[in-house]
């Protein structure tokens, strides 16, 4: 009897262990080596074949598209009166929404000190700056002489002229740059320690390039203490500055006078949007990233694709809940232009995107997330996100194209078809992919100083014949 | 009791050019719309690009009608043109100021050199009356040899719209400053109201009781300016069923 109970116990235990990255630790060089073999690993000739295909598919389709689209104009493109704006702003907004998630993970979760955060903020970050750099692709291609972009720029000039400061695009533009500018950084202080782990241990050409990055790093007491300090500085300031982003991308909407644009809550709304599709995204890397990648099933498990599962859930309830709102304000409030629009949306010749963009962000993730075995199911999982993805896709063609179709002028009224927009979306997608693949052979991928620190405050501890889980205080 | 302070914006933006159009007038004959394009050197985009909603007109004449078929009653012909608003939705949103407001003219400006196509200011035109230059149109001879010395050729990338002749204005101005006068009413008009047969086009100074266009808006009495509830504050004024 007691034997068993032993026994009982100590299988617990075990199973604590194998659940629980943060009460499974390995030695620190063993874990450092795992990360520096999953780095240095020789890519497969799939590895390759894809890595060849997507850096066709970005000159061509991004780069080669763009140069007709610059040389021949945007009539290229499927835009018209009355859609000033296309598939290029869609993408702007997709992009940036999916550059929230590493916002989220990195900053609020390490500022909420959710554990689970550990393993894979490196990995939501790179997500942030490598969407924004798609998202600052979109805009310029939208723009109608993107050679002269920088007079968006306040740059001091003969003829005194600055930019508009009224505008909501110069808003814009400045929350971008801002939220670029500090994502990068946030991004990198974390990197420090680990590439200098890196420096320590590789040779040639990555070692000078490893050193160049460390910038000195040895970890030394005072070292830690600085790179602490700025690391709480930037996780508490970029959480505004992220806020700030998305609402001033829907300000460029909220704040124009059209029919089912001019809303209070479209701030908000779009936050939780970008929030829903950048969790989703978060999901599809972290399943890639495991199945892909050497020793990443050490790394990431079941309780991460867990956790992220319940986030998505939640999220996916508030988006409900402001799409909701907004709707249902707009509706009430009779206006007999919004009228137009809102029944154009679901009974229009696209109204089938309006139903799809319905079952994706919210059908299919309450149907699914619920349940704890199927959240801790990659596939499963990686089958939501590219749903909800799709699904905050369709809400911004929803809200740009198929809505400016409907306006005050109904002499103007014109379906949008899309033209050279969606191979170039296409490239933006594949660059996407190119820089993360690249950045999984140059940089370590788990924040490996992070995930030790958190499994050195872990504890098993026995009292009598429990075993608990003791958490000391980390400073 | 409440005191509100007045709202002074309409007074202060009220408009110097204005016009009237009787609807009742026109017949959609398109002769404003062909002397507007020959004015201003407005590019032909051709059938395709027409067809697909780039025509770069800029007035146009919208053509509605009641009823299904064959129970279908014609209504009047709606020229629909830029209503140089004194308070316009256009000018503010472009974040590099290529949409300002002529305060000499009491004009919404478009200054083409500086416009950089984020296509902000027609996405926010309730009148939807801006016509952006979606490519570099061809001029086929000997359509190239007519072009107005007066006006802008404008390229690829570029937004455009209704100036209300803004160089007719300026030359007028030019040639009764140097006479030692003022501007006549009716000494220039507009390049659609001449060329309107029916002279359902009236364009003037809107500011002056005395004006042709003043005194048509009053003989009329119960205009319409569209989409007045949205505080733009248009120019341009319509009459039908009278």
């Amino acid at each position: 009897m007691s034997d068993n109970k032993h026994h009982a116990g100590r299988s617990h235990e075990e199973h604590l262990r194998e659940k629980h990255l943060m009460l499974d630790p390995l030695p620190r060089g063993q874990m450092n080596d795992m990360v520096m073999e999953s780095m240095l690993a020789k890519p497969t000739w799939k590895f390759w074949v894809i890595f060849g295909f997507l850096a066709f598919v970005v000159v061509y389709f991004l780069f080669y598209k763009w140069g007709v689209l610059i040389a021949k104009g945007q009539g290229e493109a499927g835009v018209m009166r009355p859609d000033y704006w296309g598939i290029f702003l869609v993408n702007t907004v997709f992009w940036i929404g999916i550059s929230h998630a590493g916002t989220f993970i990195s900053a609020i979760l390490r500022v909420f000190r959710a554990e689970f955060r550990r393993p894979f903020t490196r990995a939501a970050e790179l997500m942030t700056t490598f969407g924004l750099v798609q998202a600052g692709f979109s805009i310029f291609m939208h723009m109608g002489r993107v050679w002269l972009a920088y007079w968006l720029m306040p740059y001091p000039n003969q003829r005194l002229l600055w930019p508009n400061l009224h505008s909501p695009l110069t808003w814009d533009l400045l929350a971008i740059t801002t939220y670029l500018l500090s994502s990068t950084m946030y991004l990198f202080l974390p990197l420090i320690p680990d590439v200098a782990m890196a420096r320590d241990r590789s040779t040639g050409w990555r070692k000078n390039l490893y050193k160049i990055l460390a910038l000195g790093f040895r970890g030394t007491e005072g070292e830690w203490t600085h790179l602490r300090n700025a690391m709480n500085i930037f996780a508490f300031a970029i959480i505004p500055v992220m806020f700030s982003v998305h609402t001033i991308v829907s300000w460029d909407f909220a704040a124009a006078t059209r029919p089912g644009w001019n809303s209070t809550i479209f701030g908000p709304y779009f936050i939780v949007g970008a929030l829903h599709s950048g969790m989703g995204a978060a999901a599809v890397v972290l399943a890639v990233i495991r199945g892909t990648m050497k020793h990443m099933k050490y790394f990431v498990r079941g309780e991460h694709f867990d956790a992220i599962g319940k986030l998505m859930l939640i999220i996916s309830m508030a988006w409900a809940y402001f799409f909701f709102n907004d709707y249902m304000v707009q509706w009430y409030g009779g206006d007999k232009w919004t009228q137009q629009l809102l029944h154009f949306h679901e009974a229009g010749p696209l109204g089938w995107m309006w139903f799809a963009m319905l079952i994706c962000n919210v059908a299919i993730p309450w149907a699914i997330l619920w349940n704890p075995k199927w959240r801790a199911t990659p596939w499963a999982i990686t089958a939501v996100g590219l749903a909800i993805n799709v699904g905050m896709w369709f809400e911004r063609y929803i809200i740009i194209p198929i809505s400016v179709t409907i306006n005050r002028m109904p002499f103007t009224w014109r379906l949008y078809q899309p033209g050279i927009e969606v191979p170039m979306g296409i490239g933006t997608l594949a660059l996407f992919i190119l820089l993360y693949m690249s950045a999984s052979k140059l940089i370590p991928l788990i924040p490996v100083w992070e995930v030790q620190e958190g499994q050195m405050a872990h504890e098993l501890k026995k009292f009598g014949r429990e075993t608990v889980v003791s958490v000391s205080e980390l400073e | 009791m409440i005191k509100l302070e007045e709202v002074k914006m309409s007074a202060e933006e009220s408009g110097k050019w204005g016009m009237v159009i009787d609807q009742d007038l026109c017949t959609g004959c398109q002769a404003c719309v062909a002397a507007c394009a020959m004015e201003n050197n407005i590019s032909f985009v051709g059938e395709v690009d027409s067809g697909y909603g780039r025509s770069m007109h800029w007035i146009r004449i919208e053509r509605f009608w009641e009823g299904e078929y064959p129970e279908v009653k014609m209504t009047p012909q709606q020229p629909m043109l830029c209503q140089q608003c004194g308070h316009a939705n256009c000018e503010p949103v472009c974040p590099a100021f290529a949409t300002v407001h002529s305060e000499a003219e009491k004009l919404n400006l478009q200054v083409y050199n500086r416009c950089v196509g984020t296509r902000y200011c027609a996405n926010n035109c309730p009148y939807q009356v801006r016509a952006f230059n979606w490519r570099d149109y061809k001029r086929p001879e000997p359509l190239s040899n007519q072009l107005n010395p007066d006006v802008t050729v404008r390229r690829m990338g570029v937004m455009e719209k209704c100036t209300f002749c803004i160089q007719r204005i300026h030359k007028a101005q030019d040639k009764a400053k140097s006479e030692g006068r003022e501007v006549v009413d009716g000494e220039f008009t507009t390049a659609c109201a001449q060329a309107c047969p029916a002279s359902a086009i009236v364009f003037g100074r809107v500011d002056d009781p005395e004006s042709l266009v003043s005194q048509v808006a009053r003989v009329h009495g119960h205009g319409v300016k569209h989409l007045e509830e949205l505080g733009t504050l248009p120019n341009v004024t319509y009459f039908k069923g009278g």
